[in-house]
């Protein structure tokens, strides 16, 4: 079982580990009181998947330039 | 008479050698002004000074090329040797060298199949130098949070590939706007790769976790940026994954073989970048489900296999009535049995008992108390019998001293008479014996070598040996001569006398 705190891990992390969780589980011979742990970080990380899954936001932006040609900042773009 | 006859042509003017080159000059500079100029490119010299010098040639004659410093970079193309192409300037003369050569200020690869084949040359050097290689390749992000975008801002490429990821799963996307066509795009696309490389994550421009290198479709000459190497350079440079997707299913550029990634089209980059939120959905769903089947079934079966457990578990009243009847059955017999062993032990402690009455013991004493004397009366008696016997046998033997001392007496009166007898005969064998040592030392003595001597004669000695001849006596040292009335000592011839004691040696010696 990895240590790492849920809430630092990208999207895909979490997804293998949730998959990790899934696959112990389902193997059936984790100890009952095992099972409840691998339980609990199992809805630890869906919630962040989800939660990941929920952030998804469409931002888009055009790269300005300085009179060197340097970016400079961006500027919205209507993706429409 | 004439010195000089007319001939045609002795009007004309005469030009001075600079008259002459700068009128060429003029002539050939406003003439040729402006010409294109088609030819394969032979050697090829970048100056240390930034001009550039090379040849263009075909089967018959050679034209040299220079693009100075400042027109190099407006060049289109870099010429390279054995490269088919058209060269655009004016012709210049060099009154100087008395040369005439092609000052180029574009250089366009002629025909497509030139185009080809020049891809086909750089393909082969940047694959010699592993820039294909899978292994260099970079996975790309399963989610990137951030996405770049090197296109045009216009057109349709960008908004396919909005419209792409908003259906999947929307992001943030940085566009670096590029020309993705003409000399202006090779360098642009380089720039905003590299660009977007030397952004930090998290900045104000925030660095993004993969690029999309994107074009529609065109000629191949419109899509001609795709394949210079700096491009190609660029991305296989980049430390943030690239997909590249330029130019429709067919077209293949130089940087498709250098991205981590090749999208056949720019919608298919959008496909490639991000996965199916809706899916990951379903999917993260699934999970929370196969979990609780899994918890459940995982508790079913404990239960079940519990039950099963309680099921072969015996009650515990079967378990106890063995033992109980066990302990019924010795609760009974533990009175019988002790009674019993007490009787048995009483019956034979009163058996023992019987024995040990007093007067039983008295009887017994007292008939061991009869014994005892009559023994101690009989053992008196038979003591002194012993001794008395023995004693009549002692005086049986007649053991008397008288027959003794008679028998001495009669031996001691024997021996009186002998001894004088004795005495008798042995002064009679002495005498006998003394005479006849006389006559035997008388005997001796007349036939003793000293009577001889009497007569005359004498004994010779060298030292104890007796000399018996001349050969001897001449030998030895010294000679002894003994006469009837003593000795005398002589040298043989020559030896000196030795002194010798007078010891006085017994009268006996050899016969000889």
């Amino acid at each position: 079982m990895s240590e790492k705190p849920v809430a630092e891990m990208s999207f895909e992390d979490a997804m293998s580990a949730l998959e990790g969780v899934v696959n112990r589980l389902e193997a059936g011979d984790v100890p009952l009181e095992d099972s409840i742990k691998l339980y609990e970080r199992g809805a630890e990380l869906k919630a962040h998947c989800q939660k990941k899954l929920a952030e998804a936001e469409e931002k888009v932006a055009q790269i300005t330039f300085d009179e060197n040609g340097q970016p400079k900042g961006t500027t919205p773009v209507d993706p429409a | 008479m004439d010195l000089f006859e007319d001939t045609p042509g002795d009007n004309a003017p005469e030009f001075s050698v600079s008259e002459i080159a700068g009128t060429v000059r003029r002539l050939i500079e406003g003439e040729l002004s402006y010409v294109r100029v088609r030819g394969e490119v032979g050697r090829v010299t970048l100056a240390r000074s930034g001009h550039l010098y090379f040849d263009l040639k075909d089967d018959k004659s050679v034209l040299s090329c220079m693009t100075w410093k400042g027109q190099v970079s407006g060049l289109g193309t870099m010429p390279e040797e054995g490269m088919e192409v058209i060269a655009e300037g004016k012709m210049t003369a060099s009154g100087f060298s008395s040369k005439f050569a092609l000052n180029a200020v574009r250089v366009a690869v002629a025909g497509e199949g030139a185009l080809m084949a020049m891809l086909e040359k750089r393909k082969k050097k940047l694959a010699a130098e592993g820039l294909f290689e899978e292994a260099r390749k970079k996975p790309l992000p399963y989610l990137p949070e951030i996405i770049g975008v090197v296109t045009s801002p216009q057109g349709a490429v960008i908004r396919d590939i909005l419209h792409r990821l908003r259906d999947r799963f929307p992001r943030k996307v940085l566009i670096w706007p590029v020309a993705v066509q003409g000399e202006a795009c090779a360098p642009q696309v380089a720039n905003a790769i590299r660009g977007f490389n030397a952004l930090t994550p998290g900045g104000a421009l925030p660095r993004p976790d993969l690029l999309i290198v994107a074009r529609g479709g065109g000629s191949i000459e419109d899509l001609w940026g795709f394949n210079e190497e700096i491009v190609a350079r660029a991305a296989a440079e980049s430390d943030i994954p690239l997909i590249s997707a330029v130019g429709h299913e067919t077209d293949i550029t130089l940087i498709d073989f250098t991205s981590d990634k090749r999208a056949p089209t720019p919608t298919a980059a959008a496909e490639l970048a991000v996965p199916v939120r809706l899916d990951l959905m379903a999917w993260t769903d699934a999970q929370e489900a196969r979990i609780s089947r899994a918890i459940g079934n995982s508790v079913s079966r404990r239960k079940e296999k519990l039950r099963d457990l309680i099921r072969v578990l015996p009650r515990a009243d079967a378990l106890l009535n063995e033992p109980r009847q066990r302990l019924d059955r010795a609760d009974d017999a533990l009175p019988r049995v002790l009674r019993q062993t007490v009787e048995r032990r009483a019956a034979k402690l009163s058996e023992f008992a019987r024995a040990l009455r007093p007067a039983t013991l008295r009887t017994r004493i007292k008939t061991e108390e009869t014994r005892l004397n009559e023994w101690s009366r009989r053992l008196g008696p038979a003591l002194t019998r012993g001794v008395d016997r023995r004693r009549d046998r002692l005086n049986a033997l007649h053991l008397r001293s008288a027959p003794i001392t008679q028998k001495l007496e009669r031996q001691y009166k024997d021996f009186n008479a002998l001894a004088p007898k004795l005495d008798a005969a042995f002064t009679i064998r002495l005498a006998r014996a003394a005479e006849k040592i006389d006559a035997l030392d008388r005997l001796r003595r007349s036939i003793g070598y000293e009577e001889t001597l009497k007569r005359g004669y004498s004994v010779v000695r060298a030292g104890e040996t007796i000399v018996t001849g001349a050969e001897a006596a001449k030998s030895a040292a010294s000679l002894e001569i003994q006469f009837k009335d003593g000795r005398v000592s002589v040298t043989p011839d020559g030896a000196a006398p030795k002194p010798k004691s007078r010891k006085k040696k017994p009268d006996q010696g050899s016969l000889f």
